[in-house]
């Protein structure tokens, strides 16, 4: 059981949660996962660490409501509690000093990246964030990021606040500004990060992905998380979650994140009819 | 009461088997309830009549914990219920769960005379299903266990894993009167009896008991906790604790390394069990969240417990076909006699000396069927069983929409990755003294899977056992004499 001690609506159908998991703050590091179950008869979900305070004990999760388990923990008040959080899981974030790093966040996946971010920083890097989003009330943690790197660059599909574009047009920017980078971690949606892994393959940029598959169990006992990496099967809870992007079989990956599309439509669509005035009050209501 | 002389054993031997009652397969492979329903008093004594009481009872020599089966029969035979339980629980802790889950056919009742005297495994004395009517028996009538008063010796003992090893490992160091904590991974503890075997094998009622009676024996249970991600070993030490039981089992699961395995709808077993066990996919969307690709025609790659149990649970949830495939012959197949049985009779069709060479798929990576080579059996290999080879052209395709891949699983990596310390073999499996369960770390036991490779429920607790008993002589005495797993370690850096 982990007490949940603030569950804020932070953008649209976006949530920061801190809840109590004080071995977790204590132990995590830099690109490590829990697993969440919300309640009895909850699904397991992997969401990560997106800060912690060990002297607290708690740690912050920040979630996008995509189907039924984020929607049924957006609904969750202060002083309720999490049945499950098991972690951390996963292998922490390679950190040393690489030089410039551009940390690049697309959507609900600046969460993941922020605490690289940080953790890049403090390893003396030069850093550069660069975020997109669909538009500018979706864009999160840009203050929070702000705070840890050293420039931020903003912008968004429809040109609603920072540069018209896609986090790709910016990243090419930078690598041809001559000020390239000497790493580049991108985290968000499977179609940016396999966007992103093309150009830097290309102009020969080292980059890390951050893989975000279906997941049971997270300690490598199901092997529904696998993907190909490098032409090997990997598992991403305890290989990954972060891998060499230019080795990775996004196409694949990405068709099996659809396995239970159908389902997790029937699922969440229940709920959503029964609770539909409290995700609308809660401003939990995804994708229009 | 009935005494020895009532009957001759010739008398005896001619008394057919007492067969237990069962789900009818048509009604059964509709719903998840346990299929066999347990004897009736009488129909126990009936069997146990059975029992020749040999003077050298080999039965005791195939169990490989030496339940005193003729003892416990004995007393079933007179109606002494709880008694009979209180001699089967001496040595075996999870009676309930052995006796439906024990490959018997290839310990006790294998070696049993009556089997011996017929020629005939099928007529052996029943002891397992004599050993499950005891312990549901007392389950019903004695529900809570004594606990000991024992003296509380305040030292501290974590047992990772809580599998049928963990458990075994905990309840007898907490009888010994140490303060032990299990740590489990998972949210709910018991590892492959709650997330592995389905419930119609091994409702799951009976775990929870069991796990329950550890707490109230006052061990702590600790779920949602990795060791070797949140805490290594050696955290442990300085925590406090002074002796660690690693009981991780088996849980890596193994894929054939075939073309298509990555196709939607393609399952490694422990996958699919998980889903449908642990997280009761059988009731999404309404009382689990959590889903599973219901197929029509569903393949399992495998010929041991694994692949029956994922293929009758295919059909559980509705799949039209459930086939198996398996390379070698159906004589070779390493699953219990009683399931394959049961698995036919629910309708599961069993392709034998048949291999899957590449699953198909179509163009949204959905599986759509499995192409597949006969095969035959040539000269023995390195397990002493004959080697499937393929027969040329021989390339046919089943249609399939789901497939469930039951080869067998590696050992858990997560522990020996994180604590070099400690010594594993070419196959990953943790290197502990066969006699004490010691591993090459001081103050680390291991047992069950994790050293054992895939084995038994029984052969684990076992190990469990033992260990416990090695733990709790070094916590008295604080000697750690070198095993020989340690001698063969490398020197620690
Ligand atoms: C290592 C890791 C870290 C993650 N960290 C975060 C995080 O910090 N914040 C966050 O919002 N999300 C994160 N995710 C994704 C998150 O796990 C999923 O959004 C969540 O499982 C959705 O559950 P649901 O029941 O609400 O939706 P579902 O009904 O299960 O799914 C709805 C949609 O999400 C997709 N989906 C389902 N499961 C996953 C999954 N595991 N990953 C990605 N997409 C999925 C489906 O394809 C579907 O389109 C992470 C995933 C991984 C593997
Ligand atoms: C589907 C299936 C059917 C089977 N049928 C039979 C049968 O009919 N008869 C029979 O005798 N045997 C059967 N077996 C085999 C039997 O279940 C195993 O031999 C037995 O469970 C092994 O026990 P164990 O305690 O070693 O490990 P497990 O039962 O595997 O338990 C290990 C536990 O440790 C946990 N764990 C792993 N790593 C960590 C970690 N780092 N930190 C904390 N916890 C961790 C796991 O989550 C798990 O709960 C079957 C196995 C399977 C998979
Ligand atoms: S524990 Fe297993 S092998 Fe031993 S007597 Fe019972 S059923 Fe037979
Ligand atoms: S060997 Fe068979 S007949 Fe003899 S005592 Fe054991 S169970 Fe009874
Ligand atoms: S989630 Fe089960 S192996 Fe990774």
């Amino acid at each position: 059981m982990a007490a949940i001690l603030t569950n804020d609506n932070i953008a649209p159908a976006v949530f920061r949660m801190v809840v109590v998991a004080p071995e977790v703050a204590r132990s995590r590091r830099a690109g490590q996962f829990v697993i969440v179950r919300p309640g009895p008869g909850g699904e397991r979900i992997p969401l990560t660490i997106a800060d912690a305070d060990p002297e607290r004990g708690t740690i912050t999760l920040i979630y996008q409501v995509v189907g039924k388990t984020t929607a049924v923990m957006s609904l969750m008040d202060p002083g309720a509690e999490i049945a499950d959080v098991a972690g951390p899981l996963g292998q922490p974030t390679h950190v040393e000093r690489f030089g410039r790093v551009a940390c690049v966040g697309g959507g609900i996946g600046i969460a993941p990246l922020y605490p690289i971010a940080q953790a890049m920083k403090a390893a003396g890097n030069d850093v550069t964030a660069v975020l997109g989003a669909r538009t500018r009330d979706l864009l999160i943690l840009e203050p929070e990021m702000r705070a840890v790197v050293d420039r931020v660059v903003v912008v968004t599909d429809d040109g609603s606040y920072g540069a018209k574009g896609f986090v790709t047009d910016a990243l090419r920017g930078l690598i041809d500004s001559g000020e390239r980078p000497d790493l580049v971690v991108a985290i968000g949606p499977t179609i940016m990060m396999k966007m992103v892994s093309l150009l830097t393959k290309e102009a020969g940029v080292r980059t890390l992905v951050s893989l975000n598959t279906i997941m049971v169990d997270g300690t490598g006992m199901c092997g529904g998380c696998r993907v190909t990496v490098g032409g090997q099967v990997k598992f991403v809870c305890v290989d990954g979650p972060e891998f060499d992007g230019h080795q990775v079989d996004f196409d694949e990956m990405m068709k099996r994140l659809r396995t239970y599309r159908r389902q997790e439509a029937e699922s969440y669509e229940a709920f959503r009819t029964r609770h539909r005035c409290r995700l609308m009050e809660r401003n939990a209501e995804a994708r229009g | 009461m009935s005494d020895d002389g009532n009957l001759t054993a010739k008398q005896r031997l001619k008394i057919p088997p007492v067969p237990m009652p069962e789900q009818p397969a048509d009604v059964r492979r509709a719903n998840i309830r346990e299929v066999p329903l347990g004897y009736t008093p009488d129909q126990a004594v009936a069997e146990a009549e059975r029992c020749l009481m040999c003077k050298k009872p080999v039965c005791i020599q195939g169990c490989p914990v030496e339940v005193d089966i003729p003892h416990f029969i004995r007393l079933v035979r007179e109606r002494r219920f709880h008694e009979a339980a209180l001699v089967v629980k001496q040595t075996n802790v999870l009676p309930a769960v052995c006796g439906r889950v024990c490959p018997q056919e290839d310990q006790c009742q294998q070696v049993c005379t009556v089997t011996k005297s017929h020629k005939d495994i099928h007529r052996s004395v029943k002891i397992g299903n004599l050993e499950r009517f005891v312990a549901d028996w007392d389950l019903e009538h004695h529900p809570d266990i004594e606990v000991p008063d024992v003296r509380k010796t305040g030292r501290r003992v974590a047992i990772v894993g809580s599998g049928p090893a963990g458990l075994t490992a905990a309840g007898d160091l907490a009888r010994m009167g140490h303060d032990v904590t299990v740590f489990e991974a998972l949210h709910r503890p018991g590892g492959v009896l709650v997330y592995g075997i389905p419930e119609f094998r091994l409702p799951k009622a009976i775990v929870d008991r069991e796990v329950d009676n550890l707490r109230r024996l006052g061990v702590r249970i600790v779920c949602n906790v990795a060791i070797g991600k949140s805490r290594t070993l050696e955290d442990l030490f300085r925590e406090g604790y002074e002796a660690v039981f690693v009981g991780t089992g088996a849980g890596l699961p193994i894929f054939k390394k075939i073309p298509g395995e990555n196709l939607l709808g393609v399952y490694s077993a422990n996958e699919y069990l998980t889903r449908a066990n642990l997280m009761d996919a059988y009731n999404f969307p309404h009382a689990s969240d959590t889903p599973i690709i219901r197929g029509h025609n569903v393949v399992t790659f495998g010929g041991g417990n694994v692949a029956m149990d994922a293929a009758r649970t295919a059909l559980r949830l509705g799949a039209e076909t459930s086939t198996i495939l398996y390379r070698r012959s159906e004589k070779e197949m390493p699953a219990r006699l009683d399931e394959i049985a049961h698995a036919k009779e629910e309708g599961v069709v069993l392709r034998m000396l048949q291999d899957a060479i590449e699953i198909l798929g179509d163009e949204d990576g959905w599986v759509t069927g499995v192409r597949c080579l006969r095969m035959a059996l040539g000269e023995p290999d390195a397990s002493g069983r004959r080697r499937p080879v393929p027969i040329e052209g021989s390339e046919f395709v089943i249609p399939a929409d789901v497939v469930v891949v039951a080869i067998g699983n590696g050992p858990n990596p997560l522990v020996p990755k994180t604590s070099p310390e400690i010594r594993t073999n070419k196959w990953g499996n943790i290197v502990a003294d066969p006699r004490t369960g010691k591993t090459s770390m001081r103050g680390v036991w291991a047992g069950g899977d994790i050293v054992l490779g895939a084995a038994t429920v029984i052969l684990a607790m076992g190990e469990g056992r033992k260990a416990a008993r090695s733990i709790d002589e070094y916590l008295r005495t604080g000697v750690w004499e070198e095993s020989p797993a340690a001698e063969a370690a490398p020197a620690p850096a």
